[in-house]
């Protein structure tokens, strides 16, 4: 029966355990039940992606009622592969917070905490794994929600304000989805993504179904932070807790690009995204665009978190032009980017916790010497940094492989010849800290630094091993990915 | 253009006006609460599209009118009948009932679904609107005013 | 007894025992060396082992699998390999007792961190030596790039932060704007990345999907993105990298490094273009003008230093550009005469720097204009130093005079007289930087102010307090660079051998 019921679990245990947790009050109790929680997400997803590679698409309805009267939650390669890495990086975080929260959330706060944390679990999970295309608003309107409250609970000043400004720029996208879905409801009458594929009128298609898709879009790019729709994303980022940032980071963008691959991909069909729109250049302009002005602006950043909230916008544009291939190799770029980023950022900005506790500072310049008095989170920053370069062996080299080689099978060679520029701009930015950190004669407070708690070491090195475990060991991830892009480009949901 | 375009979807007029208006709102006001209701006039003209795309030209309420609704109460009773075995009643009172169908059939309803939706979007904007108030008065507290330029100012300066 | 196979894998894993067993007893300086030098032993007896199967004609491979979908990490051992192969790994044991030599003598810090990197470092020599595909060849690349960099950054100081950033900046720079492009364009054209004889772009350049300026683009692509091979003007590194350790500049600046650059650049000319194709469509011309220009420009910039190891690491770029010459001049005697000089440069090259390592450790003396008159307190360093001298200018009996000869051999059949000139000039620069080193150690009188001069500020009670204070460098210092030397002599008679050896990589 479980086994039969896996899609809806994955969302209904940590929505019921996210008030349970309030309820327990006892921050420790709360603390447990809910890392317990998030473990027990992660078996669901493991056990779903096995059930999806053995048995093929699995379509669920809830309640039993058929769509398009009821809502249909589908798991295919492509959910199944987000769904796993989502609650893992939720999992792995969650390992890793107590002691950061500790210093950085006050003590009557936490069970909010960890009740709202799983909220934004549920949230990214729902969206990926809903086949109903308003149902997809309402879980990434839970997840935005969650994700706002989370942020305002920074210790600076400028939290609630950043949150207030990821608010107001996150609900306009919203609601910019919620009338591209009321258009497309209007055209086919049904809110099923499997319905509406097969109904929509896209060729010689009337106005509406234009509007539609640039509202969506647009949306969605606010949502993934495409330039120039980014400006919410490196104050967030940059003052929020650690551990949200951490969590957010690795999972937010990933789970809006996977809404917008859905839509675009699955519901809208390729060929008209990119045929018969001009999707493919404003995706590739943006991208570009995106990752040398990112890249530059992380350059002069003092600011390890600003620093690094502007590569996650960098790298979102890579994942963006894999997808604007609109080919095999390019789509499994872009979707192995998705996996391999959210290890590599999850993992830097672990580390930058790491730094901020012992340091009690996220400035560079206060991080002098800290390679001396804290070898190991030094070493991980220096391995995390590597796969955001692109070295071989980690993570990151095998999307940018990917990339560069699905760049040559298009005729793109600019494209070739930009991203590869563009790495040597993340060179520079990642070995100004490693140089700060090994090279720089210590301050009084670094001389006097401890090295980060076990706690949160462990997970640390679980996110660099792991980072570079599938730099050479593909097969959960780059294979996964070209599983799921192929069954994007060939048949809707 | 014509006259019916532009007057037959006055609806979608209303939604645009009230939609431009919200957005103009948020994007230009200093005042932070003014954007929280600029952005609740933009979503509200949403759920007006949404609401008026339900209604169907000369339909009504979504609700099955109480005498059907009783006709059909007695068909469950007659059909629980047959089941009994009583099939010679049910047999006598099949006819009336097609004409219950028929009558139900004929009455034209608007559609339920999209004001469905909307209360869901309701939900969703009250939400949104009450976490953007509570961070105004949060930011109210950190800077002591809530003009969008004065917190600008405050902030780089220090 | 062990197949061939086997052989590989050990070849491989043996580095990767090393650095385990380093680690495990860190603590325990004479267990860990020991360690080190039995594995160090055992890899090349491996290493000839494999060798005796590669010369015979075989082709032994071990695919390992996909690393990314659609591209495998294989070995596949060739003659050109192999002699790169069996370079590195003879050479790892003689720097590993100079290493113990001068890192004890100089009681630096981190010891057990510095032959970890070494051993990475091996490890990717290796790995790059025996790769089947350019893809192996690429990630055994930046792997020697990012191990080495904690070994030229080893002392910590600004000085090393600003030569490491350099070193990796220009490294990393290269490799990803210009190599990883011109792999994946190679992919692109040919489809495979599989090193063949005869070269895999054959079809690609008859069908007409690359005509002569794309290919003379793709070849300057990987020439200039093998930044390794220190083809000017990308060779800033270089000098740059002298801030290390001498065992690091001896081993991985004379041998591992810069030989993992002209090695792959071999490769690329003989696997991936192929010899026959770049005679034909002539459009390697110009990066043989390039290699001559660096030949004789880094040979004029060496007579100008004053500090030995920045003189030597000159040196290095126009020996380096020596064998790019080769490669680019694309006749089968420039190709084995590059292919031949990867050997006799880096046992000369690596005999020079331990020299100037010994000269260190026993004189504190770094500068050229120092060392008159050292020659009779330190009659071993200097006799090698001038024996690897003689074989670096190309005169007999030293090694590199036949890598020279068949180089000018292969500019005089490809008719580039310009470049044969060059080839004669830079060696008799090489005489003028090089050879008065050891005379005027020998001839001139010694400096008023080292006589007497104990070693002060320095902990070095291997030396012991004689009158003089200066002696012989360390015994463990001493012998690898006699053996060096001598076998620097040794090579010159080995030479047929190393011909014949290496012919097999010209034909198809």
């Amino acid at each position: 029966m479980i086994d039969f019921n896996l899609p809806i679990l994955l969302i209904v245990i940590p929505m019921m355990a996210a008030p349970l947790c309030v309820l327990i009050g006892h921050r420790r109790v709360a603390y447990v039940f809910c890392l317990l929680t998030t473990y027990a997400v992660f078996a669901i997803s493991v056990a779903l992606m096995m059930k999806v590679s053995a048995e093929g698409t699995i379509r669920y309805n809830i309640g039993n009622w058929e769509p398009p009267y009821g809502i249909e939650y589908v798991a295919d390669s492509l959910s199944s592969f987000v769904v796993m890495f989502v609650s893992a990086l939720g999992a792995i975080v969650l390992t890793y917070a107590p002691a950061s929260i500790a210093k950085e959330i006050p003590e009557s706060k936490h069970s909010l905490f960890f009740a709202t944390y799983l909220l934004c679990l549920t949230g990214l999970l729902g969206i990926c794994i809903t086949g109903d295309l308003f149902n997809l608003f309402v879980f990434l309107e839970i997840s935005s929600l969650s994700s706002y409250a989370l942020i305002s609970l920074g210790r600076s000043r400028r939290a609630p304000l950043a949150a207030f400004h990821y608010l107001i720029l996150g609900s306009v996208g919203a609601t910019f989805i919620l009338i591209g879905i009321g258009l497309v409801y209007q055209m086919t009458g049904t809110l099923n993504m499997a319905g509406i594929a097969g109904r929509l009128p896209l060729e010689h298609g009337p106005r509406t179904v234009l509007v539609a898709f640039a509202f969506m879009t647009i949306g969605l790019f606010i949502k993934v932070a495409v330039f120039p729709l980014h400006s919410w994303l490196p104050n967030a980022y940059t003052y929020a807790p650690s551990v949200v940032t951490c969590f957010i980071a690795a999972t937010a963008t990933k789970v809006s690009v996977y809404a917008l691959l859905r839509i675009v991909f699955s519901i809208f069909t390729m060929q008209f995204a990119f045929e018969q729109l001009p999707l493919r250049t404003a995706l590739m302009v943006l991208a570009l665009v995106g990752i040398f002005a990112a890249s530059t602006a992380a350059v002069f950043q003092d600011n390890v978190k600003r620093l690094l909230a502007y590569s996650s916008i960098a790298q979102i544009g890579y994942i963006l032009l894999g997808i604007s291939m609109a080919n095999q190799a390019g789509l499994t770029a872009g979707i192995s980017h998705m996996f391999n980023h959210a290890i590599i950022k999850g993992g830097l900005f672990m580390v930058v916790g790491c730094f901020a506790l012992q340091l009690g500072s996220v400035q560079l310049s206060d991080w002098r010497g800290a390679g001396r008095t804290m070898p190991w989170t030094s070493v991980a920053w220096a391995i995390g940094g590597l796969g955001l370069i692109g070295v071989p062996l980690t993570a990151g080299f095998v999307s940018k492989w990917l990339l560069l080689t699905s760049a040559f099978q298009t005729h793109h060679v600019i494209v070739a010849v930009l991203m590869l520029l563009s790495s040597l701009l993340a060179v520079v930015y990642v070995w100004r800290v490693v140089e700060t950190l090994f090279f720089s004669e210590p301050t009084e407070k670094t001389a006097a630094a401890k090295e980060a708690p076990l706690t949160m070491l462990v997970p640390t090195y679980i996110m660099m091993g792991s980072i570079l475990l599938f730099g050479f060991w593909t097969t959960y991830s780059a294979d996964l990915a070209a599983a799921a892009a192929s069954s994007l480009m060939g048949v809707a949901p | 253009m014509n006259m019916e375009q532009i007057f037959g979807l006055y609806n979608y007029w209303i939604v645009i006006c009230l939609m431009m208006t919200g957005f103009y709102i948020v994007i230009a006001s200093p005042n932070m609460v003014k954007v929280v209701l600029g952005l609740n006039i933009f979503q509200t003209s949403v759920i007006l599209m949404y609401v008026t795309m339900g209604k169907v030209e000369g339909g009504t309420a979504p609700i099955v009118p109480p005498s059907i609704a009783n006709g059909h109460a007695a068909e469950a009773a007659i059909g629980h009948a047959a089941e009994a075995g009583h099939s010679i009643v049910a047999h006598a009172a099949e006819t009336p009932l097609a004409d219950v169908h028929a009558a139900a059939e004929a009455i034209v309803y608007s559609h339920p679904l999209p004001s469905v939706l909307m209360l869901t979007a309701i939900v969703v904007g009250i939400a949104t609107t009450s976490l953007a108030l509570a961070l105004i008065v949060r930011i109210r507290e950190d800077y002591g005013t809530i003009d969008e330029n004065e917190v600008l100012e405050m902030d780089l300066q220090s | 007894m062990m197949t061939p196979e086997n052989l590989i894998v050990a070849a491989l894993v043996l580095p990767a025992v090393a650095l385990l067993l380093l680690n495990a007893f860190g603590e325990w300086p004479n267990v860990r060396e020991a360690c080190m030098l039995a594995v160090s032993c055992i890899l090349f007896l491996v290493t000839c082992g494999l060798a005796s199967h590669v010369f015979a004609g075989e082709r032994p491979m071990w695919s390992v699998g996909e690393m990314v979908p659609g591209f495998e990490i294989a070995f596949k051992v060739e003659p050109l390999g192999m002699l790169f192969a069996l370079v590195a790994s003879g050479l790892w044991i003689l720097t590993s007792v100079y290493a113990i030599g001068y890192m004890r003598g100089h009681h630096e810090q981190h010891q057990t961190r510095f032959y970890s990197c070494f051993a990475i470092a091996i490890f990717a020599a290796m790995a790059a030596a025996f790769s089947g595909n350019l893809f192996t060849l690429f990630v055994a690349y930046e792997l020697m790039t990012v191990s080495t960099y904690p070994l030229v950054t080893h002392h910590g100081s600004k000085a090393a932060c600003d030569g490491g950033r350099v070193y990796l900046g220009i490294l990393l720079s290269t490799s990803i704007a210009f190599f990883m492009l011109a792999i994946a364009w190679t992919w692109f054209l040919a489809g495979t990345l599989d090193f063949t004889p005869g070269g895999v772009l054959n079809f690609a350049y008859a069908d007409g999907k690359l005509n002569d300026l794309q290919l003379g683009v793709l070849l300057g692509l990987f020439a200039f993105g093998i930044g390794k091979a220190a083809l000017m003007p990308f060779h800033r590194w270089l000098p740059a990298a002298m801030v290390a350790p001498t065992p690091v500049s001896a081993l991985l600046h004379a041998v591992a490094v810069v030989k993992v650059g002209v090695f792959s650049v071999l490769k690329v000319v003989v696997y991936i273009f192929g010899i026959d194709l770049l005679q034909l469509s002539g459009v390697s011309i110009w990066l043989a003008y390039v290699a001559g220009a660096t030949i004789l420009i880094a040979s004029l910039v060496a007579m100008t230093k004053d500090n030995l190891k920045a003189r030597l690491a000159y040196s290095t770029i126009s020996q380096l550009a020596y064998i790019t010459l080769g490669a680019a001049l694309a006749t089968p005697n420039s190709v084995i005469g590059g292919g031949m000089h990867i050997a006799m440069h880096a046992v000369g090259k690596i005999t020079l720097f331990f020299c100037a390592g010994a000269i260190y450790v026993a004189a504190h003396k770094t500068n050229v204009s120092e060392l008159r008159g050292l020659g009779r307190k330190m009659p071993f360093t200097f006799v090698a130093f001038l024996v690897a001298a003689i074989s670096i200018v190309g005169l007999p009996p030293g090694g590199g005079a036949w890598s020279k000869w068949f180089l000018a051999i292969g500019t005089a059949e490809a008719h580039l007289y310009l470049l044969l000139a060059a080839l004669m000039i830079s060696s008799l620069l090489n005489i003028a930087y090089l050879i008065p080193i050891p005379i005027r150690a020998f001839m001139a009188p010694l400096d008023t102010d080292l006589h007497g001069e104990h070693s002060h500020g320095e902990q070095n009670h291997e030396h012991g307090t004689g009158n003089g204070g200066i002696q012989e460098a360390p015994w463990m210092c001493v012998v690898p660079l006699c053996i060096t030397a001598v076998l620097s002599v040794i090579l010159f008679f080995t030479a047929e051998w190393i011909y014949e050896v290496l012919l097999p990589i010209t034909t198809k």
